[in-house]
């Protein structure tokens, strides 16, 4: 449906600090000409909501505000379903104005305009339709009536945008994006702005609606447990280029590179060397010992690689170890730290020190001597 | 889905924006058929026309005053300066003009600072009506409030030295001498420096303060290592912005010090005027402007520095108020004797003048006498009446253009991507440092030679162009942060949302920037309804506004109709300032 070709945007130097978030860190204001979104494409399917993931500066929200047409990429194509939205350097030149594109786009500050009554917010983009193919004021009451009701703001209609609380800016936000019924509707971290709790619950409440709206939808976060919880397809990012994409459960279980595996939870990462296949294992020589690992894909002998293992992918438990079970250390708990529903322990192992997620029942002393154990599907390889 | 999905190959028919250019429909040909066609929308040809407009108002009385001074007969010329400095009087002239501008700095900052602190860090009584006094100089123009003060201590017959006469037998104060220039501007410009420093002290966080007592530090220590170390660059900018509008300052040199001819640059520029000498004049203005480009320049680099300053941090903080224990009642009655002073003593001598058949001294006889005659004469006074309505014109027209044109230079500035925007904010800044006398003088330059194609010169037109140059920085003060607090993604969303950047502009823009405005345009009316300064070197007979009216009755020594004039100006003052704070306008507030 959305399809982003090659798609490039440039900052010279100057522009690159005036650029509301992306490539406004300390690295990239030193070099003159920042790629801010360099040679991304992707596709989102129909009631898809896709997420661009990655740290600040990492070409995300320029991505998203080059789709909405708020910056002018400087190559690339964006086309949306039949329509091009943008184009350059593909045989064509379009740049769609942004009051044509017919989309919807919820801001991070909500962009909730203050002046107007709720009603007059959420009328405000069928009402700036130019006048031939404007639908009539009982046509537009009528509908924005409707999507107020979606939204469980009715009772709000007559009051004061301002007036109402962070999780119904937001509900409003979204109303005013979906009330063109657009084919595409822009997420800019529309859930950074609440505080912890109420995030968690309109992240439910932001599923649903796509879930039973069926909507199409781009979302730009930082926040990775955010894009977990919410996306049907994750594209990570880095210095605007795409590190990963893929469905929330294979960016987790199998990062594709060691960015990933770090950005995306906590991982430890161990560096070996591959070795002869056994079985359906691939035996991996470590300086922590050799370790079985489950992979598909076959590795010559000797390649370099890298196994990542996630804090509960690591058994613990205070018993000396048998020395017979494969994938087993004995180490020394150095540390731990009380998490609420976990303990995370620092554990050293020969060189490395591993952290380790027990459940909150297990708690173990710093300075007692532990076994750990890792289930050879917990350890995913990343080419060296 | 919406109806009408676009062509895909097509060029997209639109308004061109400032968020994205038009569609190229060919690369190659029509470049300059596209460049055209750009410029011509209705979008580029505002934007243009501001800046075509704001940089002949800013560019053309400064050019035009270098060259008239400098350019004699067609040849470069020092002629001017010669002609300008070659008087016996020159060094007192330069003397008095820095006695004046420190001298009155220093009584304002004393008096402003000290009652600062008071009305904001102590329990002081009659708070407020130190905020009313504050609000003096908006209400009381100098002109008035000159006449009035020399209505008050006139060695013969003003009223304080009647008093004085009743219990020395002598005279205690002579307002015609330098002290009493000093005095008078000083008191005047006193709530300034108070409304500056009063905002410095709310701004600082109390914390420091406390943070200094908890360890172990006295009041004072605290006051001397702590308080004042802390608002230091609100003093120097205090200091820099009264003495800034000392030397620029024409209405009490010129009633004050030109009968007892003691010069100043404003009062000698007025001086060289009336000889028909604009040459000198020329050269007297480009000497006083160099020295508040100076002053002007520090204010503003002084505030640049005084943002890196934590104190203020603009978050309002209510800090805890010192008991002032024993001096509770002195302190209360300083503050009392202050308002009656500098805000009801001057008022009440218009008001008592208004009412007499003859100016005289003050006796409870004269009381007999009152009447209504000289309100009586004005209204039927067509002159009044002709003034009134100039006055009005002026003021709400001015304030009307300039607000419109820097509307739209504060968006050019704040949001637009084009080359060059510094530069307009600069040119909308740059009547800053012009003085109104020499701003008088610079536009006789202009509009004697008048580059225009219709004659303003000897219409009240002129006047309209010197308000609304003079007072386009002020606009702009209001205006540029009205459009920078309104968040980009408001007109982002509107843009997404569908709207085009007039729709844009209508519904979103304009109706979030107008409390902004119109604060702005309330200030502007204000500040320009007694205008004199530039006025008087404009004006022609029969296009006298109500400053002029008044200067020029002052003249004639028609004290009583002058009283009646100025009471109405103050009243009508009162109720604009009023209303103001009643629509929630930030008017006291500008400190400049």
């Amino acid at each position: 449906m959305l399809v982003i070709e090659n798609l490039v945007k440039i900052f010279e130097g100057e522009k690159a600090r005036r650029s509301r978030q992306d490539g406004g860190d300390g690295e990239s204001r030193k070099t003159k000409e920042i790629r801010a979104v360099d040679d991304v494409s992707f596709e989102v399917k129909e009631r898809e909501m896709f997420t661009l993931l990655g740290p600040s500066g990492c070409g995300k929200t320029t991505t998203l505000r080059s789709i909405a047409g708020l910056e002018r990429p400087d190559s690339g194509e964006i086309r949306v379903s039949d329509r091009v939205l943008f184009s350059m350097g593909k045989g064509r030149k379009v740049h769609m104005p942004t009051n044509q594109r017919q989309l919807g786009m919820v801001f991070q500050s909500y962009a909730i305009w203050p002046h107007m009554k709720v009603f007059d917010n959420v009328a405000f983009p069928l009402q700036v339709v130019p006048r031939k193919s404007r639908a009539s004021k009982e046509v537009i009451r009528e509908r924005v009536m409707a999507i107020l009701e979606t939204m469980e703001l009715t009772e709000m209609a007559t009051r004061q945008a301002t007036k109402l609380s962070g999780g119904q800016q937001q509900r409003l936000a979204l109303a005013r994006a979906m009330v063109t019924e657009p084919e595409l509707i822009l997420l800019d971290e529309p859930l950074s702005n609440l505080d912890a709790k109420l995030r968690e619950s309109l992240r439910f409440e932001l599923k649903r609606f796509q879930r039973e709206l069926g909507i199409t939808s781009v979302y730009v976060t930082h926040d990775q447990v955010e894009a977990l919880a919410l996306s049907s397809r994750i594209a990570v990012m880095k210095d605007g280029k795409i590190m990963q994409v893929g469905r929330p459960r294979d960016i987790y279980e199998k990062p594709a590179n060691q960015f990933v595996a770090e950005f995306i939870g906590t991982s430890n990462f161990i560096s070996g060397t591959a070795s002869n296949r056994e079985g359906e294992f691939l035996l991996v020589d470590t300086d922590a010992g050799q370790l079985r690992v489950t992979v598909e894909t076959s590795l010559p002998v000797g390649a370099p690689i890298i196994l990542a293992v996630r804090p509960e992918g690591i058994s613990m438990s205070a018993e000396a170890p048998t020395g017979t079970e494969p994938n087993e250390w004995s180490g020394e708990v150095i540390t731990r730290s009380f998490l609420g529903d976990s303990v995370d322990h620092i554990v050293r192992v020969g060189e490395h020190e591993l952290r380790v997620r027990a459940p909150s029942a297990v708690s173990i002393a710093p300075g007692t001597a532990v076994a750990l154990r890792v289930d050879p599907a917990n350890l995913s390889v990343i080419p060296g | 889905m919406r109806e009408g999905t676009l062509d895909s190959d097509g060029p997209v028919e639109a308004l061109p924006d400032e968020f994205s250019q038009r569609a190229d429909p060919d690369p190659e040909g029509g470049r300059i058929w596209r460049w055209f066609n750009r410029l011509l929308d209705a979008k580029s040809l505002t934007l243009i026309l501001i800046v075509v407009v704001v940089g002949y108002l800013a560019i053309t009385p400064l050019a035009y005053l270098i060259h008239g001074t400098f350019v004699d007969d067609g040849a470069l010329s020092m002629d001017s300066f010669r002609r300008a400095y070659e008087f016996s009087g020159i060094w007192e002239m330069v003397y008095n003009s820095l006695a004046y501008a420190i001298g009155s700095a220093l009584l304002a900052f004393v008096i402003g600072t000290s009652l600062a602190y008071v009305a904001i860090r102590t329990n002081v009584r009659f708070k407020s009506l130190l905020v009313a006094t504050a609000l003096v100089p908006l209400i009381i123009p100098g002109l008035l409030y000159a006449i009035a003060w020399i209505m008050l201590s006139s060695e013969r017959i003003g009223f304080i030295n009647q008093v004085s006469n009743f219990f020395i037998d002598r005279p205690i104060v002579n307002i015609y001498s330098l002290w009493g220039m000093i005095w008078v501007e000083g008191t005047h410009v006193a709530p300034l420096v108070f409304l500056f420093m009063a905002a410095a002290f709310r701004s600082m966080d109390p914390s420091l303060e406390e943070s200094a007592l908890v360890c172990g530090a006295s009041r004072w220590t605290m006051l001397r290592k702590v308080t004042i170390p802390l608002v230091r660059p609100a003093f120097t900018g205090a200091i820099l912005l009264v003495a800034v509008k000392a030397i620029e300052g024409f209405e009490i040199p010129a009633l004050i010090g030109l009968p007892t001819r003691i010069y100043v640059f404003t009062s000698r520029i007025y001086f060289e005027v009336q000889n028909f000498d604009l040459g000198a004049a020329g050269a007297l203005s480009i000497n006083l402007m160099l020295i508040s480009v100076i002053g002007v320049f520090a204010l503003a680099k002084l505030r640049g520095n005084a943002r890196d300053y934590a104190t203020v941090t603009g978050k309002g903080f209510r800090p805890q108020t010192i008991d002032l224990g024993r001096a509770k009642g002195p302190i209360a009655a300083v503050v009392l004797f202050w308002f009656i002073l500098t805000a009801v003593l001057p008022f009440l001598v218009l008001l008592y003048t208004s009412f007499l058949p003859y100016y005289q001294k003050f006796t409870f006889e004269a009381f007999g006498k009152f009447s209504w005659d000289n309100y009586a004469n004005l209204f039927d006074n067509r002159i009044f009446w002709a003034s009134v309505r100039n006055s009005l014109v002026l003021s709400f027209g001015s304030a009307t253009i300039i607000m419109v044109m820097v509307g739209i230079a504060a968006w050019l500035v704040v949001r637009g991507r084009m080359r060059g925007r510094n530069m307009v904010d600069q040119l909308t800044f740059l009547p800053m440092v012009v003085p109104g006398l020499v701003m008088g003088v610079a536009l006789s330059f202009v509009y004697l030679r008048n580059p225009l194609p219709i004659q303003v010169y000897g219409t009240i037109w002129i006047l309209m162009i010197a308000y609304t140059t003079r007072f386009m920085p002020y606009g702009m003060r209001y205006a540029v942060p009205s459009l920078t607090q309104i968040s980009p993604e408001l007109e982002e969303s509107a843009h997404v949302s569908g709207a085009t950047w007039w729709q844009i502009n209508r519904r979103i823009l304009i109706p979030l920037m107008i409390p902004g405005l119109m604060a702005g345009w309330i200030y502007i009316v204000i500040t320009s309804i007694r205008e004199l300064s530039s006025s008087l070197l404009l004006y022609s007979p029969g296009n006298e506004v109500l400053a002029i009216l008044i200067w020029i009755y002052n003249d004639k020594g028609e004290l009583t109709t002058v009283s009646a004039i100025g009471v109405l100006l103050v009243l009508t003052l009162i109720l604009i300032v009023t209303v103001a704070y009643k629509l929630g306008g930030r008017i006291g507030l500008q400190t400049d």
